[in-house]
């Protein structure tokens, strides 16, 4: 057991990671019907701003910096790519946000010139050893999972007890209509896109705490794995995205931990289809049934 | 006595906990024109869906030139759901998809037009021909089958110029105005070789004038090619005037079933739908 | 199609080939020239059979760097020469395939011939190993919702990479090692002549009923079903015949590339192919091909520069510096796909540029 702990320990702190991104692609997904896949890469460009902005500037101005910039840049992707595309196919409008993952990919790739850009200074408190269990981790390990879920309970509040939260679910559940009752359409859709864009940027900050560099390539597989989570735990699903989050990440850090690290990342995709084929609608999800 | 055709027996479509289609019983005869009537939400094209295989009934059973080809009854979650009645009476499950009921013979039009959006007139009818084809993917790519492809083409050259289409058949389907547009989901249908054609609500949109032509019309393919015919309609000059037998559906119930003349005196019909005679 | 536009087609096509031949006869296989026909051809051909999965069925799949992934390997391990495996699979004993195709058919056809189709023949190979995978996967995936498909074929498609880099199928795949010394065209001829005898075949299949009735799919399932086609069976048919065509693409980029390994063939290169069949337009084969060799040429020569200090006389080293290019390149992308949406050719084929002169000359003559 004391050799697994540390993965497990390890699981539930990238399962919150992944938490709060996955949250970013099912609130987009619940409204739109649109897998934003430039989500990924916008949790990429927020470690990327995390280490350049803690190398020229003290933490209580970056860390805010970080969250701010990225805030702007899901907002702008949105109004840029995605509300033009609004009365087009759903083809489009995902082409277009291979469009923007794609440009972001490559606009990264020339900003750092390929090279994966260390961190220089990690986050002091959080990137601190402690010792769990007898289990020598770093302090984020336990944050994290506070964290997210308290990020968690704020938004769940936040969609069931206040105006834009009704507004979004009404959003949610029925597009036209939400926007044929006066519901200002426009706010309700970049307010889902900050949000998503804030949490990517918590999950970003806490994430590459644990790593020694951020490379351009690092917002694909945990992207990736966020959105399987997304659909595992029921796309649309806020509660589904987090469940899922946790149990991925928890089953990929264990899987390393008996020894198979090349397939932790297949397993993900494997666990994908299984659900697809077995219950797209994921654990948390509903059915909907088209008429004819 | 002629042959049955069509012959739904007990169908009962449910979804979660609304009953949609009732316990509904209906037969078809070869050669007769059979309308199903009702107010919106009756459960009418439901009850097409059923036939056609694009729902699995709840429960029941639908035969089709004396062969059972679908049959269901309620499983999973719906055991416990389930309102309507029969429940128990059948034990097997034949779910064909749509497109195997079509091979079979039967061939529909829809109530809101489905016409293939980014075809001509004229590809709109050859695509449908393409499952009575005999040829596999690569005879047809390497152009194998052209005799048959060139009848095929000949036959739906022939369809367009019965339904007054072939002056058109290059345009986009789209460009068509909305009554001819019902009319080449006919010829559509009528491509696909069926025995019984099922129209659902053929004369939607049109005008007086249109809907005594299309009367005719229908009356005229009825004879040409033979077939048995299964209608959705609201315009009662239709139905009354080409109908041989009508079926009545109110919530999903059939209330009454007869000749025009019958229905047209029939009570609970008047309540329910018909109302008092107007010049319609 | 009419005489005239028969005629116009077949004098274009003619024309293409004879400057590529032209080109093959005066410049050296390394010139940059060269270099641009064999990729854009490659790329064309999997751009078309793209086309013929998302365009003209409308099943959104985005598998399709797994499919080239499997016919580059199939390619590679089948064609390593006996003598030269020993130093490819160095940390594999050798690996466990110690026969080379083309070298069992030099044996009886003669050396050059040979190897010819020894190397057609593995091409072959890849693709029916693609399309024996697109079967495979095809039968719980396409029941799929469309954006449901895209990431159920991406995921496949990541699984796959996985484990070509798996380390224990080493000694067929050479794990995490590349594969080289396998022969190839070193001509551009070659890769023109076989893709364009391909798209062929796959134009013969749009237009034939098969073509209408993935069309059909496309524009209304329901109505298709309603009408006797069976969906299951044409949407898996529409699957492995374009990924049967991807793997031979595949193949054909390890040509190109000289080296094979895991790395280049991942979601990025889908990416890359689904944007020009967007450019180029979804539903026109001739976009395809055209937006593939603007890309390639774009992407190779014409902008260059903007990676390397000098672009158009302009000196500006410190932005036109490595990766400019492909900045540049995906802003014009975005803006296509946000305000070209048709793209370059909408749903038309190379013959219908000529409907456009009539229509105008009859506007025009209307006018006056």
């Amino acid at each position: 057991m004391q050799q697994i702990l540390p993965y497990i320990i390890n699981g539930i702190s990238v399962g919150g990671q992944y938490a709060l991104i996955a949250i970013g692609y099912t609130l987009v997904y619940g409204i739109l019907r649109l897998i934003n896949f430039a989500h990924g890469d916008v949790f990429m460009v927020a470690g990327l701003v995390m280490v350049y902005s803690t190398t020229a500037m003290p933490f209580y101005v970056a860390l805010p910096l970080v969250l701010i910039a990225t805030v702007i840049l899901g907002f702008v992707i949105e109004r840029v790519a995605y509300k033009p595309l609004r009365s087009a196919p759903r083809m489009s409008l995902m082409i277009s946000a291979i469009g923007v993952s794609y440009l972001i990919q490559n606009l990264a790739f020339y900003v750092t010139g390929g090279v994966p850009q260390p961190v220089t200074r990690p986050i002091p408190w959080i990137s601190e050893n402690v010792s769990i269990l007898g289990a020598s981790t770093k302090r984020v390990t336990l944050v994290t999972p506070i964290l997210t879920i308290a990020l968690v309970f704020v938004l769940v509040y936040l969609i069931n007890h206040t105006k834009i939260g009704m507004a979004m679910r009404a959003a949610a559940k029925d597009f036209e209509t939400a926007q044929l009752m006066g519901i200002k359409i426009n706010a309700v859709i970049s307010m889902t896109f900050v949000i998503g864009s804030f949490l990517a940027a918590v999950g970003s900050m806490l994430y590459f705490t644990n790593y020694p560099s951020v490379a351009i390539t690092s917002g694909g597989m945990p992207g990736l794995k966020a959105f399987v989570a997304a659909v595992f735990g029921g796309i649309g699903s806020i509660p589904g995205a987090v469940v899922g989050a946790f149990i991925i990440g928890l089953c990929e850090e264990v899987i390393k931990g008996l020894g198979y690290t090349t397939f932790s990342d297949a397993f993900t995709f494997a666990l994908l289809i299984v659900v697809l084929c077995v219950k797209p609608t994921g654990l948390f999800g509903e059915k909907v049934t088209d008429k004819v | 006595m002629s042959k049955n055709v069509l012959k739904v027996e007990n169908a009962t479509m449910q979804f979660g906990g609304v009953v949609a289609v009732d316990n509904l019983n209906l037969e078809i005869n070869e050669g007769e024109i059979v309308a199903l009537i009702g107010p919106n939400g009756a459960g009418k094209t439901t009850a097409f869906n059923v036939v056609t295989g694009v729902y699995q009934p709840t429960n029941g059973a639908v035969w089709f030139n004396g062969e059972k080809i679908i049959e269901n009854h309620p499983q999973g979650k719906m055991k416990k759901l389930y309102k309507g009645q029969h429940d128990g009476e059948y034990t097997g499950v034949l779910a064909p998809t749509p497109d195997k009921i079509t091979k079979l013979g039967m061939a529909r039009t829809f109530q809101n037009i489905r016409l293939w959006k980014s075809q001509t007139v004229f590809n709109n009818v050859l695509i449908a021909k393409h499952c009575r084809a005999t040829s596999n993917v690569f005879s047809a790519t390497f152009r194998m089958n052209r005799k048959e492809e060139a009848a095929q083409r000949a036959h739906v050259e022939e369809l367009l110029k019965i339904v007054g289409l072939y002056d058109v058949k290059d345009e986009l389907a789209t460009s068509l105005p909305y009554g001819k547009q019902r009319r080449l989901e006919i010829a559509r249908a009528l491509a696909a070789e069926p025995q019984l054609l099922l129209l659902d609500e053929p004369a939607a949109g049109m005008n007086p004038q249109e809907t005594d032509e299309l009367t005719a019309f229908i009356g005229e393919i009825r004879d040409k090619f033979k077939l048995t015919i299964f209608l959705i309609e609201h315009h009662m000059n239709l139905v009354m005037g080409i109908s041989d037998r009508i079926y009545v559906l109110d919530f999903g119930k059939l209330i009454a079933e007869g000749t025009p003349a019958e229905i047209q005196n029939n009570q609970r019909v008047i309540d329910a739908y018909l109302g008092v005679a107007d010049d319609a | 199609m009419t005489r005239k536009k028969t005629i116009f087609t077949a004098a274009v096509l003619a024309a293409l080939l004879a400057a590529c031949i032209i080109v093959d006869m005066t410049l050296p296989t390394y010139h940059i020239v060269v270099t641009v026909i064999k990729k854009a051809t490659v790329y064309s051909l999997v751009a078309v059979s793209m086309n013929l999965l998302n365009g003209f069925t409308g099943l959104f799949s985005l598998g399709q760097a797994g499919f080239m992934l499997l016919g580059a390997y199939a390619y590679g391990v089948l064609t390593i020469p006996v003598e030269k495996r020993p130093g490819v699979y160095q940390y594999f004993d050798g690996g466990a395939i110690k026969f080379s195709i083309p070298e069992i058919f030099s044996g009886f056809l003669g050396d050059t011939v040979g190897t010819v189709v020894g190397m057609l023949a593995a091409l072959l190979i890849g693709g029916l190993l693609a399309a024996l995978m697109a079967y495979l996967i095809g039968l719980p995936v396409l029941r799929l919702k469309s954006d449901y498909l895209a990431i159920a074929t991406l995921g496949f498609a990541e699984i796959l990479r996985a484990f070509f880099q798996w380390n224990a199928l080493g000694p067929i795949t050479n794990g995490s090692n590349l594969l080289k010394s396998y022969p190839a065209f070193s001509h551009a001829t070659p890769y023109v002549v076989m893709v364009g005898l391909m798209i062929a075949v796959i134009l013969l299949l749009i237009t034939s009923t098969y073509g209408r009735a993935f069309r059909a799919i496309r524009d209304d399932e329901v109505a298709a079903e309603a009408m006797g086609i069976n969906l299951a069976k044409h949407k898996r048919m529409a699957f492995i015949i374009s990924s049967f065509f991807a793997g031979i693409g595949g193949g054909m980029m390890a040509m190109y590339m000289g080296t094979i390994a895991a790395a280049p063939f991942k979601s990025t290169l889908t990416y890359e192919i689904l944007l020009i069949v967007v450019i180029g337009g979804i539903g026109s084969i001739t976009g395809s091909v055209l937006a593939s060799f603007l890309y390639i040429f774009s992407s190779e020569w014409l902008l260059r520069g903007l990676d390397s200090g000098t672009f158009f006389g302009i000196n500006a080293p410190s932005i036109f510096k490595n990766g400019f290019r492909m900045v540049v390149l995906s802003v014009i992308i975005m803006v296509i796909v946000l305000f070209f949406r048709k793209g370059i050719m909408g749903d038309k084929e190379l013959p219908d540029l000529l409907d456009k002169k009539a229509r105008m000359r009859k506007k025009e003559a209307a006018g006056k």
